[in-house]
């Protein structure tokens, strides 16, 4: 079976806690001493306790779609048909806290993973991986929230998670839970990339941006912006179905770690172009812009999990904005051009001045002083 | 969606700007020559350099940061002596800043990742309460200027715990920018004083120093606009050879200042002589604890070994973070910038501060001629 049990895990005495995490429960409500249902390291150690943990709360959420082999048959990998180009792609998704306002790790890997399948160009995935890395003792509801969103993340793609691999690392070992998810897509066409893009071509930004890094910081501070500053975090692949279908888009990426900052300056070395915006014109929220001032932090260099950034063909910049207006990105909007002046460098308008937007150096760390 | 208030400010307002701009092109039209400003402010560098100001000063204005990043300044033996009272068993607290900035040996954050218990604090007072939550000794690495400097004095004067010490790195600006001002290879043909510090001492605190040195010296505030009127009323005394002060930042800061937060800081710190990083040795600008306070130094109560002489990293050496605070060269002069030098592994403490101005130059994309 692809949930395979290999482990290094302990051996462990998977008794009174293994039983509890199946008991109907513990709530907050019960005498102070009674267990939080935890994952133990049985789950990981391959016996029955983790066929039982695979059945009962990956299978059931994940279940089968197209696959001629799918996860349900519990065999050593799934198996697909496809014709054409092919998109591989990974990412192992970690995030401190794992659960913050507007979404959680298990979104965030499955939108993680079409996003980037997306950002080539393959905006219908085909399937998933789901690598699971638990550390023991972690509470059995976190993660069974988190394979929820998962679960809900794919359902509304219409992508299956097709494989996967179950850990539990002793505690300390790892920050409660790790993802990491693989996934292929067909894609159609010339892939995206940027160092297709010319001058004069159009930088367009698909929404808000800041909002994902700012609410994780805000929570991990515990900063509450009262509601106002959530995660953006969603799969944003039919936005780029759409844009690819109102005109000309050279190249797409979503705006992870490194934020917008990163992602134009990659856009600008890869296509060996200047690449000038307008910071006025960048979409920022009132809650993020306050939540940057008060942690010390830019909105530009922060993970956004819900965002696309564009280079458009000129005469189409103005149809893609209004396909991804409709598409449901009222913020979309034109925020710079390709230039051939500045080769590898993006050059900020600030309204006032004009300066070098650097890329990040490092993780971005609220001010402490 | 609803547009950003926040970059919508008055004081960030474009066509004001421009005037301003404007109005500095004139300026320096009649005046004909170079003028060579120094800011003293690592928030003055961080505003110039976010909103890309530079790109809108006119020809022959050249404006650079001096001594003004309080962490940068921070002597090495300052830290050395930190690090040897944590390794000691002490519990210090300090400011985030100060975590990373190397001494000669290592920094507050080698210590502690040895074992060493270093906390991080966001004021004196927290240092303070710390102490009354535990019987251990708790010493703060107090950092900073008058502004970090007053807070300190207040929660000296408020009966701390018996336990609490404190390892006064404070410095105070006004002596320093006499020092800079008489390098002889420094050109300074004006200041603009920083804001914060002005809003505890007053703008007042200046008129000495422009009497002796007659250096125009006008107090800014920290918004594009604060510091395009503060360069405006600096170059008209520079065009009337006029060595005047002046506050540009009236909003926050008074003739006098903060009254009561400046008694309390005189009443606890004296000044004495002291090693600025990288600059020379000032007399009065640092801040000793007065002998009526004895009971809270750390350096009368202990004994504090911190010999690490023969230690220090041979980076260390190709620091230019001295000649940068002095107006004499600019981060992209050294070798070590954003290579073997980087927030992540600063060399030099110009590096690890949010201050600093090698930190904020790579942060914001250096001072490019755009
Ligand atoms: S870049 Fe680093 S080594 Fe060079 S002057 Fe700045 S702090 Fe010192």
């Amino acid at each position: 079976m692809s949930e395979n049990a290999e482990t290094d895990a302990e051996e462990t005495n998977a008794d009174g806690a293994a039983e509890d995490t199946t008991g109907d429960g513990a709530t907050a409500d019960d005498a102070a001493d009674a267990p939080e249902a935890v994952i133990d390291a049985g789950v990981g150690a391959g016996g029955g306790r983790m066929r039982e943990f695979v059945e009962s709360e990956i299978l059931a959420r994940f279940g089968d779609g197209s696959a001629r082999v799918g996860l349900g048959a519990l065999e050593d990998g799934s198996v697909h048909s496809v014709e054409g180009d092919i998109v591989l792609t990974t990412d192992t998704h970690v995030v401190d806290p794992p659960v913050f306002p507007g979404g959680d790790i298990g979104e965030l890997a499955i939108s993680g993973t079409v996003n980037d399948l997306a950002m080539m160009g393959a905006t219908d995935p085909i399937a998933l991986t789901c690598g699971l890395i638990v550390e023991a003792g972690t509470p059995e509801s976190l993660v069974t929230d988190v394979l929820d969103s998962m679960a809900a993340a794919a359902d509304r793609v219409g992508v299956e998670i097709s494989t996967g691999d179950t850990k539990v690392m002793g505690a300390g070992e790892i920050d409660r839970i790790a993802i990491n998810t693989t996934g292929i897509g067909r894609v159609t066409g010339e892939p995206l990339q940027a160092a297709r893009l010319e001058a004069g071509d159009r930088i367009v930004v698909s929404g808000p941006i800041g909002e994902h890094g700012l609410a994780v910081l805000s929570a991990r501070e515990g900063f509450d912006f009262g509601g106002d500053l959530a995660s953006d975090v969603a799969p944003v692949n039919d936005l780029v179905r759409a844009a690819m279908a109102a005109g000309t888009v050279r190249t797409a990426t979503d705006p992870t770690r490194g934020g917008l900052a990163m992602a134009l300056n990659e856009f600008a070395s890869s296509a060996d172009a200047g690449i000038a915006v307008e910071e006025r014109a960048i979409p920022i929220s009132e809650a993020a812009s306050a939540a940057g001032e008060v942690l010390g932090i830019e909105p530009l260099d922060v993970a956004n999990e819900g965002v696309a950034v564009f280079g458009v063909a000129p005469d189409d910049a103005d149809a893609v904005v209004d396909a991804l207006r409709e598409a449901g990105a009222p913020d979309a909007t034109i925020v710079g051009e390709v230039l051939t002046d500045h080769p590898g460098r993006v050059v900020l308008d600030t309204g006032i001045g004009r300066r070098y937007l650097a890329e990040p150096t490092g993780e971005q760390l609220p001010r402490i002083c | 969606m609803a547009a950003s208030t926040d970059r919508d400010l008055q004081f960030r307002d474009p066509e004001k700007a421009e005037q301003l701009s404007d109005r500095l092109e004139e300026l320096m039209a009649e005046i004909d020559g170079r003028v060579d400003v120094m800011h003293v402010c690592g928030s003055h560098e961080q505003a110039i350099a976010k909103f890309g100001l530079r790109s809108v000063l006119p020809d022959g204005l050249s404006v650079r940061m001096g001594p003004g990043c309080p962490v940068c300044v921070t002597d090495m033996p300052e830290v050395d002596e930190a690090v040897a009272l944590a390794e000691d068993g002490k519990i210090v607290t300090t400011y985030g800043d100060m975590l990373k900035v190397p001494g000669t040996a290592k920094s507050l954050a080698d210590a502690r990742d040895e074992g060493a218990d270093v906390r991080v604090v966001y004021s004196a007072s927290e240092a303070a309460e710390i102490a009354a939550e535990t019987d251990e000794d708790v010493v703060f690495f107090a950092t900073g200027f008058e502004t970090t400097a007053a807070p300190t004095a207040a929660v000296l004067a408020d009966d701390p715990p018996a336990n609490f010490s404190i390892l006064s790195a404070h410095k105070y600006v006004p002596p320093a920018m006499e020092v800079v001002a008489e390098m002889p290879d420094t050109n300074v043909d004006a200041f603009l004083a920083a804001g914060h510090a002005a809003v505890i001492t007053g703008s007042g605190i200046f008129e000495e120093f422009v009497d002796e040195y007659e250096i125009p010296t006008v107090v800014g505030g920290f918004e594009p606009l604060d510091i395009l009127l503060g360069l405006v009323k600096i170059l008209e005394f520079v065009r009337d050879d006029e060595a005047g002060l002046a506050n540009a930042y009236p909003r926050c800061v008074t003739e006098d200042g903060n009254v009561p937060a400046k008694e309390a800081l005189w009443e606890v710190f004296e000044t004495t002589r002291g090693e600025w990083r990288g600059i020379a040795e000032i007399p009065d600008a640092d801040l000793a604890l007065r002998d009526e306070y004895a009971q809270y130094d750390a350096r009368e109560i202990f004994d504090i070994d911190a010999a690490y002489e023969d230690e220090q990293d041979p980076l260390t050496a190709k620091c230019i973070s001295g000649d940068i605070m002095a107006g004499k060269a600019d981060p992209d002069e050294c070798e070590l910038y954003g290579e073997e030098c980087t927030p992540e592994n600063p060399v030099g403490a110009s590096m690890v501060s949010s201050e600093g101005t090698c930190k904020i130059w790579l942060e914001y994309g250096g001072h490019p001629d755009l």
